[in-house]
């Protein structure tokens, strides 16, 4: 059960991230991210964090990529015109591409026996685990990322006001 | 004691399809509700004439739908024209499965009155609802017309600001019962009866009016209701829809009505349980449990439907700059007073762990 829906939502994941390249209208684009990043907000879930997975569909699905999907509806962003492909990609593009897939299976096949050990254990970690641990042990990094946060919101505040 | 997988699955195919049937049944008997209570208000029957008291109105309204003619203009973005109203009447069913209905009956150990008792139940209702934008946003831009475009932009804006607001009015509920589940909420509000539900005796009345106004605000009704104004912007983002599709937007809010109603009950006024406390009018026995319990979650949900109509039929609407004022400016930070209120609150009552 638990690897049927591993191999469906990571199925997902890829066809999600494939469709972003291939399509030609960013919003298409957006859309097929919105489902990459639900698909891992479901794979978060079968890890057994659940309050990650919630968070990842709150800020990403529903935050992030609404702010995307407002930018390319507003600035009215056309499809992509269909170029010559520049010489850069079959100099560097292929035999990059080519290097890393070499990488990736070297490390695959020399740690064939690690896989499909991640799962679910006994115990699951809850949100209040989580708020313990946030709020004792972790909490000056988190204070001082919400100072960092506050910083960005003003720069932004100050960027977008208009000129006097 | 575990179930074994075929019970589970059929229990909850089971549960699935009465939940979403009784919910369309809602839905339509809701229109009708509003219909006639807004007639009331302004001195005249609502619809009256099909059925006693207009009350086939509904079977009559969802048979003009389905016959008329489906419409779909040539220079739509086709792929999202017909994926918007199925997201946004998707996102508003999606939130009943996670709604305790009534006490916790139990039949072959799996929850009858609840499709699915998450931990973090309450988190997943507030991102159902942050998914929900994407069917008015997607709706307002695939239509390929300048009404509903700037439609559908309002109504995402109104809708992003006021969901700040709508989760920070649930933390103080949160941090009265320590957990995120809502049968955990329902429970500790099931000491004494009205003293213990949230409103009363956990102090979370500034939390409920601002989730009240935040969540009207959500569901863009009345007095928020300017994305559909038909004076201001031709029916908004729902402009170029017909038949079937404007009824799937139509379904979608008055779904979204309800489970605010659902919500509202379930996390300020004790859910499911009886205002007497739990030894009167609270039954004995799985049956007359169940049924107690169904009983008042019905009676208070529709309570809060009545709200809703009665709000309509009363208040003027909000201009655009003033519902964003009073978003962002008035609730969001009365909510965040009300967080450091009910935290004080807690840190002087308990003691120290």
């Amino acid at each position: 059960m638990h690897l049927a829906l591993f191999i469906i939502f990571g199925a997902f994941c890829i066809a999600g991230a494939l469709n972003l390249l291939l399509q030609r209208h960013p919003i298409n684009s957006a859309l097929s991210l919105i489902v990459v990043m639900t698909s891992l907000a479901v794979l978060y879930l079968l890890l057994g964090a659940e309050f990650l997975a919630v968070a990842q569909v709150i800020v990403y699905s529903g935050a992030i990529m609404v702010l995307f999907t407002f930018v390319i509806m507003l600035l009215n962003a056309g499809k992509e015109e269909r170029t010559h492909g520049s010489k850069m990609a079959y100099v560097a593009g292929f035999p990059g591409a080519a290097i890393l897939v070499c990488l990736l299976t070297f490390i695959f096949l020399s740690h064939k026996g690690d896989f499909a050990k991640a799962r679910l254990g006994e115990y699951l970690v809850t949100t209040s685990d989580l708020s313990q641990v946030l709020f004792t042990k972790l909490l000056l990094p988190f204070e001082v990322t919400s100072v960092l946060i506050l910083i960005a919101i003003l720069g932004a505040v100050a960027l977008a006001r208009k000129e006097h | 004691m575990e179930t074994g997988f075929l019970t589970f699955l059929l229990i909850s195919l089971v549960k699935v399809v009465v939940v979403v049937v009784i919910t369309l049944m809602s839905v339509a008997y809701t229109v009708l509700l509003e219909r006639k209570l807004v007639g009331r208000i302004q001195n005249r029957w609502g619809p009256s004439r099909v059925g006693p008291f207009g009350l086939l109105q509904p079977l009559v309204d969802g048979a003009k739908l389905f016959l008329k003619e489906d419409l779909i203009p040539e220079a739509v973005d086709k792929p999202l024209y017909i994926l918007a109203p199925m997201i946004a009447l998707g996102c508003a069913l999606l939130s009943v499965a996670m709604v305790p209905f009534g006490a916790d009956v139990r039949w072959k150990s799996m929850d009858l009155l609840q499709i699915s008792d998450l931990n973090i139940g309450l988190l997943v209702i507030l991102a159902i609802t942050s998914v929900g934008v994407y069917g008015i946003a997607l709706s307002g831009w695939s239509s390929n017309n300048k009404y509903s475009l700037l439609g559908s932009l309002r109504a995402s804006a109104q809708v992003i600001s006021y969901e700040l607001a709508l989760g920070l009015a649930l933390v103080g509920v949160v941090m009265r019962t320590g957990s995120l589940r809502l049968r955990d909420i329902v429970d500790v509000q099931a000491a004494h009866g009205l003293l213990s539900w949230n409103f009363f005796g956990g102090f979370q009345f500034v939390a409920f009016f601002v989730y009240l106004m935040a969540a009207y605000a959500e569901t863009n009704r009345s007095p928020f209701d300017l994305p559909e104004a038909e004076s201001e912007l031709t029916a908004g983002y729902h402009t170029e829809y017909s038949s079937m599709k404007f009824a799937m937007f139509f379904m979608a809010e008055y779904a979204n009505m309800i489970t605010v109603g659902c919500v509202a009950t379930l996390l300020f006024f004790g859910g499911a349980t009886s205002p007497f406390g739990p030894h009167i009018l609270s039954g004995s026995g799985p049956v007359s449990v169940a049924l107690f319990s169904i009983f008042w979650f019905v009676i208070k949900v529709f309570g809060f439907l009545f709200l809703y109509v009665w709000v309509r039929g009363t208040l003027p609407r909000f201009r655009y700059d003033q519902l964003m004022g009073f978003g962002w400016k008035f609730l969001v930070p009365v909510a965040i007073a009300n967080i450091v209120v009910t935290g004080f609150w807690m840190g002087l009552r308990l003691p120290l762990q």
